[in-house]
């Protein structure tokens, strides 16, 4: 019954009662009197006298009068002739195959010009709570083919690992390669990327990145821009990780979800929440923030007994480069880890930028090793990660007291540190990286340290893969501390 | 007001907050059910005859004119022999098989299928029994000995006992003055289970982390904080101390926090054994979770369902550890509420009553004499999750005035990977002398000086290190930068301890002991050293990696092990 040609797509209206009259209009919302039935949190069509149609959600049921957030906003409603009609059922879509290959706005309505989603079953797009008896552990890798967080900060999947980065840096890039490329050597792996906020330009590029991965129909692109009403932004992730979910659960795919930007995501909910005059908590935000961004987060994971899996990536932009800032600190006590952008290796032109000693993949340790990835991987990562710890802070010594003061060992960390960024980390935003090509990158900066050094790793491992010293002068290396089981004498003075 | 409406209608829905008018006959605090599904909400306020309640679980469809009825009590929980082992959720209905999606109104508690061997207490019918009194124990496969107990508000003329014989959840076991006694029993989740005497606090709970044991160590009945910003480490501690605590009973409350964490940690404890009972670690714990994308009022339940279940097995006389994690999450779930209740907020938008509620949550750790006669201890231990890892923020300020230990968690040792990132700045036990005296009956005399010099140590480490920021360390007097040099090995040789270690993730008080006895012993010689006229840079070039290493090299229990390495790196270091 949708009239004067307005496209509806996710939701067809079956006739129920229309009440035509609201008694107030405001920011996004509607009060209707008069009404009977309404359940909370139920969908309702917003018809125009123009026959457009929006929809909107009950945000509150009181009496007979129920209250309606439009979803398209109320811009343009004469409280006298628009009509509204209850659906009786949540905010839904269609689940299926059909939404892979194809590019979508915010709400799941088609941006490609190819025809809407074909009603199949509906799921509403909140989804329900995962019983965490039955979640299995994740056990698995996703190689995302960039070394620095493969080898580091490895993505396993049914985790979820947000992107803390700040304005400036090239986050949806590197979001736009991980959606790209990721994989799960063989088996069957799709991705969602959910746009959030996005201007037109970022949209564009992001679209140009993954349109081979969309054309071989293993990718779903969901896009709100940055001028889409924001109440539609709130649904958007939403709409997104329920089809995650299906392809994950009812398909047996291994799926990984990106979010980008959750930043203007969190900003639509405080906008929502300040339309409905809700008491606001820290920087305006509402009290239930962290709340809302755990029903996005904890829809990741992997069942008990059934093959596939939802990985999720958020991206977010930390407001004044503010760790403590609302959006990343919620994130954060959320997410398990965090990968962290710095301006200051962006500054440096390293890509992907990324600032090690505060990037964590805290599900790592489950998902690498022997049979997984390589038996040494994690002592690998912590030898790295510690040796770059001590690189720090020979630097800010070296800042303050001169590099002069600096024992030789520092310095031959400090060249660790520049052989780490430029044959490890920096990579071109369109290479593939092999594990096995990583983990001989890694070797091979490890390889700048002396033997005697290379304390967290089996010895076994380090007699394989250690390629003598890489260093041409560290044989002056001034010891002061060492461990005495490694042959270390050939490297002093 | 006066005759009893069953069944009310439901006038107001606005997300968990609901009201209902036309029910009579309900006390502040009962549970009513609304709408088709019977969705469990608990009544916060009366007002006119009209109830304002907040609903357990999602209320999308939920109604005006939906019906209402009472369930005719205070929120409650069903305590039972089939909690050990379990999963549950907020509101201690199992999880484990359960539906996959919890969808609102699909998680019921189903009556137990299991039967129980009772064994009757050898007890005279027509005794007068009081509460609490022993009258059987379940020979349960599980390592702990389940007491079957008369309930707190039953005593009277015993008239009827069971024999020994497989019990079955709705079978009695004894009648008591006039009432039925089964092995289940429901208790207010909010009202404290009673006692007859709090005891003093001065047995240390050994959770085998160092630096709460050595340091900062928390006694059987008394309660610890534990704050810090995201990933620094409080859900690792805290399950730590789940695997390890010296206790009967583990009560572990996920509040608001990750399914994927749960999921790994019931699979650790079914892969681990109590190494004093032999036994799966996990049928000594009983799990509440409530993850972060379960209903948010449930969580505020969950807390204190949990603490009812650690009163229940202190009741039966046993040791029972309580951790909540996060309860910053469960203070924000109140502060949802009474937002959207339109209460007048206070600090942050959290309640008024947020202080009155953290204080009355953590005053139910105690040491007991317990009913029945016996002694019983619920420690509490709360993780705090501060926004912005901010320490003055209400729900971490607030709580620190209530707690007998703080354990702070630093941002700074947690991304140089110092864990348990505990600072010793920061932290502190206000039970510290009565564990000191503790230690020394036990034979321990030194320990409370060791504690006193390392802490000494560290503090005046920690001031030289800032000092060395600024002019170098070779500016530092030999004496100041033998300091700097213990304090390095007190961090990195007894603080640090990895969770991952085979040998290192739980240490015996023993071996704590020797492992910093052997950095102060080495600490000494250093001194010894220097005064007889070694330079400081010498004894920096001593290769004292062997000190560092020994907390991993030798077994959880091997303190022989420790004072072996001690006196080999004695020996090498030799003396002036
Ligand atoms: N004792 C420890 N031994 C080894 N690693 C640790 C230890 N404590 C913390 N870690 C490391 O720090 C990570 C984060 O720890 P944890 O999950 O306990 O943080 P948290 O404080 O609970 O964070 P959140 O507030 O986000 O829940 C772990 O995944 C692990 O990598
Ligand atoms: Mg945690």
């Amino acid at each position: 019954m949708s009239d004067a040609g307005v496209p509806v797509t996710a939701h067809d209206v079956d006739a129920p009662i229309e009440y035509t009259g609201a008694t107030r209009v405001g920011g996004p919302l509607l009060a209707i009197r008069g009404v009977e039935g309404v359940g909370w949190d139920e969908i309702a069509a917003v018809r125009l006298p123009s026959g457009e149609l929006r929809h909107g959600l009950v945000l509150e049921v009181s009496g007979d009068i129920a209250i309606v957030e439009v979803l398209q906003g109320t811009g343009g409603i004469d409280p006298e002739l628009v009509s509204v009609a209850f659906e009786g059922r949540p905010f839904d879509v269609p689940v299926g195959d059909g939404w892979l290959g194809r590019v979508w706005n915010g709400m799941g309505e088609p941006l490609d010009g190819g025809p809407p989603m074909l009603a199949g079953q509906r799921r509403p797009v909140s989804g329900a709570p995962l019983n965490p008896s039955q979640r299995d552990v994740p056990s698995n890798p996703v190689f995302t083919g960039i070394s620095v967080i493969d080898a580091l900060a490895t993505l396993v999947r049914g985790q979820k690992l947000p992107i803390f980065s700040s304005a400036g840096l090239p986050h949806l890039e590197l979001a736009a390669q991980i959606a790209a490329q990721a994989n799960v050597a063989g088996e069957n792996f799709k991705v969602v990327v959910a746009g959030m906020g996005l201007t037109h330009a970022d949209a564009a590029a992001m679209r140009e990145v993954l349109e081979s991965r969309s054309a071989s129909g293993d990718l779903v692109l969901v896009l709100d821009s940055a001028d889409d009403p924001v109440v539609q932004r709130v649904l958007t992730p939403r709409v997104a990780l329920t089809i995650a979910e299906f392809l994950a659960f009812e398909r047996g795919q291994h799926v990984l979800v990106v979010l980008a930007d959750v930043t203007s995501y969190c900003e639509a909910v405080r906008e929502v929440s300040a339309a409905r005059g809700e008491i606001p908590g820290r920087r305006a935000y509402p009290g239930y923030l962290y709340s809302d961004l755990a029903s996005l987060y904890e829809r990741c994971g992997r069942i008990k007994g059934k093959p596939g899996s939802v990985t999720l990536v958020p991206v977010l932009t930390m407001p004044g480069n503010d760790i403590t800032h609302p959006v990343p600190d919620l994130t954060g006590y959320i997410t398990e880890g965090q990968i962290v952008l710095s301006a200051n290796v962006h500054a440096t032109g390293v890509y992907p930028p990324i600032d090690v000693l505060s990037t964590l993949s805290r599900l790592m340790r489950k998902g690498v090793g022997e049979g997984r990835t390589r038996g040494d991987h994690m002592a690998l990562a912590a030898q790295i990660i510690a040796s770059l710890a001590r690189a720090r802070s020979a630097r800010e010594l070296a800042d303050l007291i001169g590099a002069e003061a600096l024992t030789e060992t520092d310095r031959i960390y400090l060249d660790f540190e520049d052989a780490f960024y430029r044959d490890l980390v920096n990579q071109r935003p369109d290479e593939v990286r092999s594990m096995e090509e990583t983990f001989e990158r890694a070797w091979r900066v490890v390889s700048v340290l002396p033997e005697r050094e290379l304390t967290m790793m089996p010895s076994a491992s380090v007699a394989t893969n250690y390629r003598g010293s890489l260093r041409a002068d560290n044989a002056h290396a001034d010891v002061i501390e060492h461990d005495a089981t490694s042959e270390s004498a050939e490297h002093r003075g | 007001m006066t005759n009893r409406a069953d069944s009310g209608r439901v006038e107001r829905v606005n997300g968990p907050l609901v009201e209902v008018s036309g029910l009579s006959g309900v006390a502040a605090l009962d549970v009513i059910e609304v709408g088709p599904l019977r969705i469990a909400a608990e009544v916060v306020a009366i007002h006119e005859g009209r109830l304002t309640a907040e609903a357990f679980e999602y209320t999308g469809g939920l109604r005006v004119g939906d019906e209402a009825t009472a369930q005719g009590r205070a929120l409650s929980a069903r305590l039972g022999p089939h909690l050990l082992g379990g999963v549950f959720d907020g509101l201690l209905r199992p999880l484990e098989g359960g539906p996959t999606w919890l969808e609102p109104g699909s998680l019921v508690a189903r009556p137990s299928t299991r039967s129980w061997p009772f064994v009757p207490t050898p007890l005279e019918l027509g005794a007068h029994l009081e509460s609490g009194t022993l009258i059987g124990t379940l020979m349960s496969e599980s390592g702990v000995q389940h007491r079957v107990l008369v309930p707190p508000d039953v005593f009277g003329k015993l008239t009827w006992l069971s024999g020994a014989r497989e019990v079955a959840e709705s079978d009695s076991v004894a009648t008591i003055d006039g009432r039925d006694v089964t092995l289940f029993e429901l208790w207010p989740v909010r009202r404290a289970r009673p006692a007859r005497a709090r005891l003093r606090t001065d047995e240390p709970l050994v959770t085998g982390q160092r630096v709460v044991d050595l340091f900062f160590p928390v006694a059987q009945g008394a309660t610890a904080a534990v704050p810090g910003g995201f990933g620094t480490g409080k859900t690792m501690l805290l399950q730590q101390i789940v695997k390890w605590a010296d206790v009967e009973v583990v009560v572990f409350v996920g509040c608001g926090e990750r399914g994927n964490e749960l999921a790994d940690a019931v699979a650790d404890l079914m892969a681990l054994k109590d190494p004093k009972t032999g036994r799966d670690l996990r049928e000594r714990t009983v799990v509440i979770a409530n993850t972060s994308n379960m209903p948010v009022m449930a969580r505020v339940a969950s807390v204190y369902t949990g603490m009812t279940v650690a009163e229940y097995f202190r009741d039966m006389g046993y040791r029972v550890v309580m951790l909540a994690d996060s309860t910053s999450r469960w203070a924000e779930a109140l502060r949802e509420f009474s937002s959207r209740s339109g209460e007048l907020p206070a600090e942050e938008g959290y309640p008024a009553s947020l202080s009155s509620s953290l204080a009355a949550f953590y005053e139910r750790a105690a040491r007991v004499t317990t009913l029945g006669g016996g002694e019983g201890s619920v420690t509490l231990i709360g993780a705090v999750s501060p926004a912005g890892g901010d320490m003055t923020e209400p729900v971490t300020s607030q709580t620190v005035r209530y707690v007998r230990c703080l354990w702070s968690l630093d941002r700074d040792l947690a991304y140089a990977r110092h864990y348990p990132a505990v600072t010793w700045r920061h932290s502190f036990s206000l039970d510290d002398t009565l564990i000191a005296n503790w230690h020394a009956a036990q034979g321990r005399v030194g320990w409370s000086e060791s504690r006193a010099r390392a802490l000494a140590l560290l503090a005046e480490a920690d001031r030289l290190a800032s000092v060395v920021e600024l002019v170098g360390i070779g500016a530092l007097p030999s004496r100041e930068r033998v300091v700097m040099l213990s304090g390095r090995l007190l961090r990195e040789g007894v603080l640090q301890q990895s969770a991952m270690s085979e040998n290192d993730a739980y240490c015996s008080p023993k071996k704590q002991s020797a492992l910093l006895d052997m950095v102060l012993a080495v600490h000494d010689r250093c001194l010894a050293l220097v005064e007889g006229g070694l330079p400081a840079s010498a004894i920096e070039e001593i290769d004292l990696t062997a000190v560092i290493r020994a907390r991993d090299e030798t077994g959880p229990d091997d303190d022989a092990g420790v004072t072996r390495l001690r006196d080999e790196v004695l020996a090498r270091m030799g003396t002036s």
